[in-house]
This record gives structure tokens, C-alpha cells and sequence, in this order.
């Protein structure tokens, strides 16, 4: 099964949302609430990095039998470094985002911790596109 | 604990789920850095004190399995953000003491932090 949702940057009341459907649906189809967890901790994040930093961005949910193969493309500014911006504590997000509860250089750490595999490819002034994926067993 | 006991303590108020004031509280984790409270494993009977009340303090412990709050400073709780806690069956107190009085309070009470 697919999904495709629609993240607005700097929409932070939707912030969340698309984390929240899908949380639901794993919850649904009987996935252990360990990985329900993990998952959508992984991908909260990184819904919140598209509303934070990017101007747009698509979110598709691929959903298999035994995975959750989950894209995050965005159309934003791009990470210049990725090894970098993996680093604990490196941080580029705005005071806004920072009210927010975020951006003290945590999220792809985060999102990491958080994915069985985990792959990050951006270019700079285009964007940035995050696929990961967890197993159910 | 009792949340009952625990809203007692901090002279606080019901902002939502006041049916499950019964409910047993086991340990605290104090943070504003949603970030940080999402590295958060093991959080049954947790209640997650916090001086930020917005959306994404109420989603943040959607996604991590939190069902309690307790909001200190008396900031405001909108009815966007109670309603998605209610959807999400938790409980928020709030009270007017500031986070340290509060957590203070609470681990002189007996309560444990998380780490």
C-alpha cells in the first residue's frame, strides 16, 4: 500500500499530522507498539525538518507486509554537509523553530536511532530527500 | 503518585482528562527540548513536565506514547491543543509555579526522574 502526503514549510500548526495518520494506521493493522514508536519518532522528526527548513515537501508512506519504507522529499535549501549536520548539537534552525521545541541538533540523530536503515542524499539549493525504513519483525 | 496527588501538590488545575486522575505515576522527565523528550524509551506512567505549551509539545508526546503533562508558569493551553490531547486520551494539569518549584516539589514528594 501507498500514501503520499503533502508537507507545507513553516506550517507548524500541521507540524505532526502526517506522523499522526500514520501512527494510526500502524497501530491499526496490529504492528508492536515498540515499532509503532520508532517510527513515528523517526519520521515526526523529519516531518518537522521539511516544516522547518524546507518550502515544500512530499511524504510517501510505502507499507509491506513485514517493513515501512517511508520518503521524505523536500524542495528546500539542501544540507551542505550531511556528515556534519548528523553530528549531535549542530544546529542551523531559526528562533521559530527553536520555540517550537526543536533545533538544538538532535532531529537526525534522532532519526537515526530510529530507523533500521536510514539513507540521506541533498543538493544544495534543490533539497533534501531522507528514506527510511523499519521492520516489523 | 496518583495524578490527583500530584495536582494537589502543585496547587494546579485540570486543564483535560479529568477521569483519570486515578492513574499512578511512576517517574518525571522535566524538558522545553521536544527533541529531547522524543529520545525518551521507556515512558510508561511518566508525566512530562514542561514550560512548553504549544502544538508541538501536545504531538511530541503523541508520538512518543506520553499520556500525561503537567505545564508549568500557567501558560496558556489553546483549545486546539487540548483537543488533540483529548484525542489522544491525555491528561494535562497545569500550574502557576515555575519549573524548578515544581520539580522541586515533586521529587521532594517521592517522585524519581527518569534518568
Amino acid at each position: 500500500m501507498n500514501f503520499v502526503y503533502h508537507v507545507e514549510g513553516g506550517d507548524f500548526t500541521n507540524a505532526g499530522s502526517t506522523s499522526s495518520q500514520v501512527k494510526r494506521m500502524l497501530k491499526k493493522i496490529g504492528v508492536s507498539p515498540e515499532i509503532v514508536k520508532k517510527t513515528v519518532v523517526a519520521l515526526y522528526e523529519a516531518e518537522v525538518n521539511i516544516v522547518a527548513h524546507a518550502y515544500r515537501g512530499d511524504i510517501t508512506v510505502d507499507l509491506e507486509e513485514d517493513h515501512i519504507k517511508i520518503v521524505l522529499d523536500d524542495e528546500g535549501p539542501g544540507i551542505p554537509d550531511i556528515d556534519r549536520a548528523m553530528q549531535k548539537g549542530y544546529s542551523t534552525a531559526s528562533q521559530k523553530v527553536r520555540e517550537m521545541g526543536f533545533g538544538a541538533g538532535m532531529g537526525l540523530p534522532n532519526i537515526k536511532n530510529n530507523s533500521d536503515s536510514l539513507n540521506i542524499t541533498s543538493e544544495v539549493g534543490k533539497g533534501t530527500r531522507i528514506e527510511l525504513i523499519n521492520y516489523f519483525q | 503518585m496518583t495524578l490527583k496527588e500530584i495536582k494537589d501538590l502543585v496547587q494546579g488545575e485540570i486543564i483535560c482528562g479529568e477521569d483519570n486522575l486515578d492513574q499512578q505515576i511512576e517517574c518525571v522527565f522535566a524538558s522545553d527540548l521536544m527533541s529531547d523528550v522524543l529520545t525518551l524509551r521507556d515512558v510508561d506512567n511518566l508525566l512530562l513536565l514542561t514550560g512548553l505549551s504549544n502544538l508541538q509539545s501536545i504531538r511530541t508526546c503523541e508520538m512518543s506514547d506520553i499520556c500525561y503533562m503537567l505545564v508549568v508558569r500557567g501558560k496558556a493551553v489553546t483549545d486546539e491543543m487540548k483537543e488533540l490531547a483529548e484525542d489522544n486520551d491525555m491528561v494535562i494539569i497545569r500550574t502557576k509555579f515555575s519549573m524548578y518549584k515544581t520539580a522541586g516539589i515533586l521529587y521532594g514528594a517521592g517522585l524519581p526522574a527518569v534518568y
